[in-house]
C-alpha cells in the first residue's frame, strides 16, 4: 500500500470531523469530532514517517496524544462546570460571548 | 491480500467515522469513535509502528474514551435526544467537501518528498520499535518530553480546579 492511500483515508476522516464540528449542537459530540480530526492527522504523520524512513513523525504523534489527553481532561471539566451553571451543553444555548 | 485488508479496514474506519458524526445519541457516537480508533491502530500496525498502535488503544480507546463516556453518563444526555441535534448542515457540508476536494487534489497532484531518515524496516525488526522511540524521546526530543510532562501536570490541576463545586 502506498502512502497516498493512507493520506486519502486520513483526508476523508478529517473532512468528516470538520462536518461534525460545524453541524453538531452537543458539545461532547463536537469534542469527539475534534478527536477524530486529531487522529486523522496522526495517521498522516505515521504514514509519512514510514514513507520517509524516519521516526520524527511518530514522536510528533506521541506529543499530539499527550496534548489530546490534557485537552480531554480540561475540556470535560469545563463541560461539567458549564452544565452545572446552565443545565445544558447545547452550543446554540451557550451564546453569552456570541456577537 | 494486504490491499483487500487495507480497503476493508479503511471502509470500517470511514463508516464508523460517519456514524460518529451522524448518530443522534452521544453514547452511540462514542462507541463508533472507539471503533474508528481501533481501525487506526490496525493501520499503525500495517505501517510498522506497533508501539503507536499500542498507545493508540491504551490511551485513546482506553483512557480518553472512558473519560468521555463517564462525562456523558454523568450529565445524563440521553434524555434530550428527541430534539433537533444539528445546525447549518448545508454550509457545513459545502465546507467539509471543499476541504476534502482540496486535500485529495493535492494528494493526486503532488509527490511526497522530504529528508529521508535512516530508520529501515530491518532496524525496526532487529532493534525494536519501542526501543527506537525511547531512544529518540530521551536524547533528541528530551526538552519537548519534559514540557509535555509539565503540560500534563497543568491539565490535572486545571481539571481539578474547574470541576470543583464552587468555581
Amino acid at each position: 500500500m502506498s502512502v497516498y492511500h493512507y493520506l486519502t483515508v486520513s483526508a476523508i476522516l478529517f473532512a468528516l470531523g470538520t462536518y461534525g464540528v460545524l453541524t453538531r449542537r452537543n458539545a461532547i459530540v463536537i469534542f469527539m469530532c475534534i478527536e477524530l480530526m486529531l487522529n486523522s492527522v496522526n495517521l498522516t504523520f505515521i504514514a509519512l514517517s514510514r514513507h520517509l524512513n524516519s521516526l520524527d513523525g511518530q514522536i510528533f504523534v506521541f506529543f499530539v496524544m499527550t496534548v489530546a489527553a490534557a485537552e480531554a481532561a480540561v475540556g470535560l471539566a469545563l463541560m461539567i462546570a458549564t452544565f452545572r451553571n446552565r443545565e445544558t451543553i447545547d452550543v446554540d444555548q451557550i451564546n453569552l460571548l456570541k456577537w | 491480500m494486504e490491499t483487500i485488508f487495507f480497503y476493508l479496514v479503511a471502509l470500517v474506519a470511514v463508516v464508523s467515522g460517519f456514524l460518529v458524526v451522524r448518530c443522534q445519541s452521544p453514547v452511540n457516537s462514542a462507541l463508533a469513535l472507539v471503533n474508528t480508533f481501533f481501525c487506526l491502530a490496525v493501520f499503525y500496525v500495517m505501517l510498522y509502528a506497533p508501539f503507536m498502535a499500542a498507545i493508540q488503544v491504551i490511551v485513546y480507546a482506553g483512557a480518553i474514551m472512558v473519560l468521555i463516556l463517564f462525562v456523558i453518563m454523568l450529565l445524563n444526555l440521553g434524555t434530550e435526544a428527541r430534539k433537533r441535534y444539528t445546525h447549518g448542515v448545508v454550509w457545513a457540508a459545502i465546507a467539509s467537501l471543499l476541504v476534502l476536494v482540496n486535500v485529495v487534489f493535492f494528494i493526486k497532484r503532488g509527490r511526497v518528498t522530504g529528508a529521508e531518515g535512516d530508520i529501515t524496516d530491518y532496524l525496526i525488526k532487529t532493534e525494536g520499535h519501542t526501543e527506537l522511540i525511547g531512544k529518540a524521546l530521551y536524547t533528541e526530543f528530551l526538552l519537548p518530553f519534559e514540557i509535555a510532562s509539565i503540560l500534563l501536570l497543568v491539565a490535572i490541576v486545571g481539571a481539578v480546579i474547574l470541576a470543583k463545586k464552587d468555581v
